[in-house]
């Protein structure tokens, strides 16, 4: 421990568990992992723009298999924008540019067909999104329009005990989504998310709106994800950032500041501006 | 791509386009009114349409002087009766209004703006016709009048409460007393919406033929005064219509183009250079 | 201070006019006054309307019961006042407009809502709402003299000959009937559907939509199967809303459905509806019991559409005002 990274051990909430896996997390990040593990995407100096404005400036980045990349950064970075390219979500919005290549398992996402890019590559969104529909009926859009071939009952148990809720909700399948609490809608939602096994997870400020013991819960769920999943989180908390990932990117102003293994960026980051940043001199 | 994808992007493309094509229908009936109405109406248009009284039946050569001048003052009565109704109503609710009687008042005031409008013409002819035992534009004028109550009464209430606090406030840091305000300060700010309204509702019931019917009646002559049926466009225009000769015909089709054009362009000026519209206008 | 003898006591003089006028001591509270007075107007003309409908019609209401709703004779001259063909042909011809308006606003609004650039949306909403404002006489215009020859000539033959096996296409066909009425109506209330139904859709929360594309649904499949559903209720709402104004709808439809009360099954057949009845009838019947049946048809409109409307407003509402749903914290 040194005086730059005062965040371990502060975990409030849940603290053993917390504690426990920051340990982990900074286990996995001292094995030299990036370099072993094969990438499951790959973003080469993308260039993004809202109508005018020149959002992502030459962004590059590697996304690690079975790893959790955090994207952090003060408000307006760019590091959502960042995630939405990952999927193309960005085409649901007019007068948006993207140049440059980004690459799942090496081929270029332009040239997939968007709606086969978003079952491989999914997404939970900051605020919990369930449709107006039940339970059972969120868990089974997704394997319901992608034409699932097997017992939609089992595939729906099996994302639910996934995302950690088949517990909670086993006798309510069929009560509205809209009866369980925010922590669980959002679980919902990642289960949601994972009933059509996607390869890639992206998950953008997914605990923003929860409250502590809720976001211990997921940030558990995330890492017991990992070994089937390659999860890419947006945070604007670094302590969350520091808890859970593997590796992590710093992006200041539409520009990709640093990348690394998250413990070497938390103990010794190379640039000055990550230091002011995670220290909290700005941000 | 598998044989799934392709049926459910053929499918998304057909809907996409159906949906197209139902928005381009239903925009097309204008223009074909529109253009027909145009063609078939502006060849009998001529300055003897415009000043001269209907000609003995069967003959050629009448015009719809009367008709006109009719509809001109039956407006000018539904104005004259509904519009300070309407406005001093909307000022109630905006600015006096209590809660049970605000509530009481606005559900009245849809209640009414959707009865069909020939009720309507059965509650004048009750009120207004049989005690008189004979027709008269006054009937017509009420109305007409009582139909354009709800639409200026609701409209004025919206924009003046959308007049921005700041605006009252001001006001009344200045030693204004609440009617002074409103008079002085309210109502000019909303004054244009306010005109538009009225302006709408006005146009509205030009158009209206029903409660007319057996109020107003029709009048091959010219009516004097306000106590004698009247001719009216749009009653013109059916009796017309629907009756045995050519030239009658013609002549529908002449008024026909006259009436919507006044209509239409009322609506499109109003509209555009006056109105933030309210969606109460249309029901 | 010195007391006259026969000065009157406060009591005495609580209502006389001098002291009202001094009790209402503000401007405001005059003000407030004639707006309430104004407001109290409307409120006056619409208890009165309800209670002339209720009074004037109660000779033929006392006189036929509620035989008269399921009465198929109309016979002034006799005496004999049945409301049934005017109900059958009211709802026959209201429905054919529905059939042909749902489907056409409905799928215009998604186009608008989900589809369109927000500029030809708001362009192609104010051509709608311009239609709106189209006098319903100039509709029966059109009908009268484009629309009746085109059917009479093509459109009725055609269907004959196609679905002639069916009771609603057979029979003689002159153009006139309640398939034309129908269709008339249609074009009427489309506007009335597209536009409520666009706002309704667009109160959907764009989340829900981005939600759907994650999970790889195409445009189409985000649109039908989550965004549509959400806005379920407005929806009947704007389609509540349409019926209620066919119903009402006088001018275009009399020009064009053949003004006999006949009951029918084919769509050819001409008919009547409750609103034309009124139009055609009323400024010549003869007698107390003429009038007081008519008046009684026209309370039995005014009751059908008032409940109409509050429950379309109530559906449509309740759809702005929550979007695609609250979401508890």
């Amino acid at each position: 421990m040194n005086a730059a990274f005062p965040l371990m051990g502060n975990s409030g909430g849940a603290a053993s568990t917390a504690s426990s896996r920051s340990r982990v997390g900074t286990e996995g990040s001292t094995s030299p992992a990036p370099v072993t593990s094969p990438l499951r995407m790959k973003v080469t100096k993308i260039n993004f723009y809202y109508g005018k404005n020149h959002a992502l400036h030459n962004v590059s980045l590697d996304v690690a298999t079975n790893r959790v990349t955090a994207l952090i950064g003060p408000s307006g970075c760019g590091k959502s924008t960042l995630l939405r390219t990952l999927n193309r979500m960005h085409e649901t919005l007019r007068h948006t540019r993207l140049e440059g290549e980004i690459a799942l398992d090496g081929e270029n996402i332009q040239s997939l067909d968007v709606t086969k890019l978003r079952r491989l590559v999914g997404m939970v969104f900051q605020k919990p999104n369930p449709f107006p529909k039940s339970i059972y009926e969120n868990v089974a859009y997704g394997l319901r329009i992608n034409g699932y071939q097997g017992r939609l009952d089992d595939a729906v148990e099996k994302s639910l005990r996934r995302a950690a809720l088949w517990d909670e909700v086993k006798d309510k399948l069929h009560k509205s989504a809209y009866a369980l609490s925010g922590g669980q809608q959002q679980r919902l939602c990642i289960a949601r998310a994972l009933a059509v096994d996607p390869e890639v997870l992206l998950l953008d400020e997914p605990c923003s709106a929860l409250d502590p013991v809720n976001t211990a819960k997921i940030e558990e769920l995330l890492f017991e994800l990992k070994p089937s999943c390659t999860l890419v989180i947006v945070t604007h908390n670094m302590q969350q950032a520091a808890r859970v990932s593997d590796s992590t990117a710093f992006m200041l102003n539409g520009d990709l500041i640093e990348f690394s293994p998250t413990g070497q960026m938390f103990t010794t980051p190379s640039d000055p501006r990550t230091e002011a940043y995670i220290t909290g001199r700005f941000g | 791509m598998s044989a799934r994808l392709i049926w459910r992007k053929t499918l998304n493309v057909t809907m996409l386009s159906l949906t197209g094509l139902c928005a381009l229908l239903t925009v097309s009936v204008l223009f074909s009114i529109l253009g027909y109405l145009i063609w078939n109406g502006g060849k009998d248009l001529s300055w003897n349409f415009f000043t001269r009284l209907p000609a003995p039946v069967g003959e050629a050569g009448g015009g719809m002087a009367n008709a006109i001048v009719g509809s001109l003052k039956l407006l000018l009565l539904a104005a004259l009766f509904g519009v300070p109704i309407g406005l001093l109503g909307g000022v109630y609710l905006a600015e006096f209004g209590g809660r049970t009687v605000s509530f009481l008042v606005r559900y009245t005031a849809d209640l009414l703006n959707g009865v069909p409008s020939i009720v309507i013409g059965i509650f004048a002819y009750a009120l207004v016709v049989m005690p008189m035992h004979h027709f008269s534009t006054l009937a017509g004028g009420f109305a007409l009048g009582i139909m354009v109550i709800p639409t200026v009464l609701r409209n004025t209430e919206s924009f003046l409460r959308d007049v921005p606090s700041p605006l009252r406030e001001g006001s009344f840091a200045l030693g204004a007393n609440k009617w002074k305000m409103v008079a002085t300060v309210v109502l000019p700010a909303a004054s244009r919406g306010i005109l538009t309204g009225a302006l709408l509702a006005l146009a509205r019931v030009a158009g209206e033929t029903a409660p007319l019917l057996f109020t107003a009646f029709g009048n091959r002559y010219w009516s004097p005064g306000w106590m004698q049926p009247t001719s009216s466009l749009p009653v013109i225009i059916y009796t017309y219509a629907t009756g045995p000769y050519e030239d009658w015909h013609r002549q529908a089709w002449a008024a026909g183009l006259v009436l919507l054009g006044l209509v239409l362009v009322t609506n499109i000026l109003v509209r555009t250079f006056l109105s933030r519209g309210t969606s109460f206008e249309r029901s | 201070m010195a007391t006259t003898p026969n000065a009157a006591t406060p009591a005495d003089l609580a209502w006389s006019p001098r002291a009202l006028l001094r009790r209402i001591r503000s401007a405001d509270e005059i003000a407030h006054l004639i707006t309430l007075i104004a407001a109290a107007t409307l409120l006056l003309i619409t208890v009165l309307l309800v209670y002339q409908l209720w009074v004037l019609s109660a000779e033929a209401r006392t006189k036929f019961g509620w035989s008269f709703f399921v009465t198929k004779t109309w016979d002034p001259v006799a005496g004999q006042f049945g409301a049934l063909p005017f109900i059958y042909g009211t709802l026959v011809s209201s429905a054919v407009a529905l059939l042909l308006a749902v489907p056409l606003g409905v799928g215009g609004a998604i186009f608008l809502a989900e589809l369109a650039s927000p500029d030809l949306s708001t362009s192609l909403t104010f051509v709608s709402d311009l239609l709106a404002a189209v006098p319903s006489v100039i509709y029966g215009l059109l009908g009268v003299f484009l629309l009746v020859p085109i059917m009479r000539t093509t459109i009725q033959p055609a269907l004959k000959k196609t679905l002639g096996f069916l009771p609603f296409f057979q029979g003689p066909a002159y153009g006139i009937g309640f398939l034309t009425a129908g269709i008339v109506l249609a074009i009427m209330i489309v506007p009335f559907v597209l536009s409520v139904s666009r706002e309704v859709l667009l109160a959907v929360a764009r989340d829900q939509r981005e939600a759907a594309l994650a999970l790889g649904a195409t445009k189409w499949e985000s649109t039908w199967k989550v965004v549509v559903p959400a806005a379920r209720i407005g929806i009947f709402g704007s389609v509540f809303l349409a019926l209620a104004r066919a119903l009402g709808e006088t001018m275009a439809v009399t020009m064009v459905i053949g003004n006999n009360p006949k009951i029918a099954a084919s769509l050819f057949s001409p008919g009547y509806s409750i609103a034309a009845v009124l139009a055609n009838e009323f400024s010549e019947a003869t007698g107390n019991l003429y009038l007081s049946a008519l008046i009684e048809l026209g309370l039995v409109l005014f009751l059908l559409t008032f409940v109409l409307n509050g429950l379309a407003r109530l559906l449509i509402v309740v759809t702005t005002a929550r979007g695609s749903g609250a979401l508890p914290t």
